[in-house]
């Protein structure tokens, strides 16, 4: 949705910020995003939140075994 | 390196012995209980195909692709119907605009960062498993283990389209509910203590 200035509602631009960071929108709707995030600070912070949240995330993605798990599945791959 | 030419069940175990972490690491995040169980029936699904793996590269998204199937197919097997969340119900939170407004960490310059510092691996764990299991998968797959959307879609046998909603609705969940497991559990008042 967008005011007769092209503008679109902060609603509007937050919903679509993660898929802006993917560049999974339309060069039309990024555009809108782009405009939008050039006078409004509050969604400027919303973005940069929604970098760190995603950041932090991807660190969530480790991979830990502890040994006596990992001895467990060893053993049942041995017995396929 | 393994070589997949030979697909031996010397060679298998190698490969699998290889991605045990990832797989349960994986598994981990996508069920509360039964982890161990859906990665050895992934392993035995991987074995039992073993000769339609193609290169030595793709080994670890391969055995992570098997494992998600089998936890679709898990899912499918329990015959429950997971309600869609109402788009309003979750669409209006945004967990930086209600960090500004309540302020839990009044000392901290860096509000937003210190907060999500708060969480261990543990607590994040918590976290994805108050979400439904069709946001969590989507949520996890995404943003934690980087699968493209489209492969997601093809792995959960689920439009492309639902995907990209399922992912809205579970990242506004996830946060919604990451604001409401620091206030149940006073996370921010161990933080302050230790």
């Amino acid at each position: 949705m967008t005011d007769k200035h092209g503008l679109i509602p902060c609603s509007d631009a937050v919903r679509q910020l993660w898929d802006y960071l993917d560049n999974a929108i339309s060069p039309e709707d990024q555009a809108k995003v782009d405009r939008h995030l050039s006078f409004c600070r509050t969604c400027c912070g919303e973005l940069e939140f929604a970098k760190e949240l995603r950041a932090f995330l991807a660190t969530q993605a480790a991979d830990e075994i502890p040994p006596d798990v990992k001895a467990r599945f060893e053993r049942f791959v041995q017995d396929l | 390196m393994v070589r997949v030419q030979d697909r031996t069940k010397e060679s298998f175990q190698r490969l699998a012995s290889a991605e045990l972490a990832g797989l349960y690491s994986l598994a981990r995040r996508l069920v509360r209980d039964g982890a161990e169980d859906l990665v050895q029936e992934a392993l035995l699904h991987a074995y039992r195909s073993f000769e339609t793996l193609k290169a030595d590269a793709a080994a670890g998204p391969w055995l992570k692709s098997i494992l998600v199937n089998v936890f679709r197919d898990q899912l499918r097997r329990k015959a429950r119907s997971v309600q869609e969340l109402p788009v309003e119900q979750v669409e209006n939170f945004s967990l930086y605009r209600t960090l500004v407004e309540q302020d839990p960490l009044p000392y901290s310059d860096t509000l937003h960062h210190d907060y999500l510092q708060a969480f261990s691996k543990e607590d994040v764990r918590e976290v994805l498993m108050r979400l439904p299991e069709i946001y969590r998968a989507p949520l996890v797959l995404r943003y934690m283990d980087g699968f493209a959307t489209k492969e997601i879609a093809r792995m959960l046998d689920t439009p492309l389209g639902t995907v990209l909603a399922r992912l809205h609705r579970g990242r506004k969940r996830f946060e919604s509910e990451m604001w409401a497991y620091a206030q149940q559990t006073g996370l921010l008042l161990r933080e302050t203590v230790t």
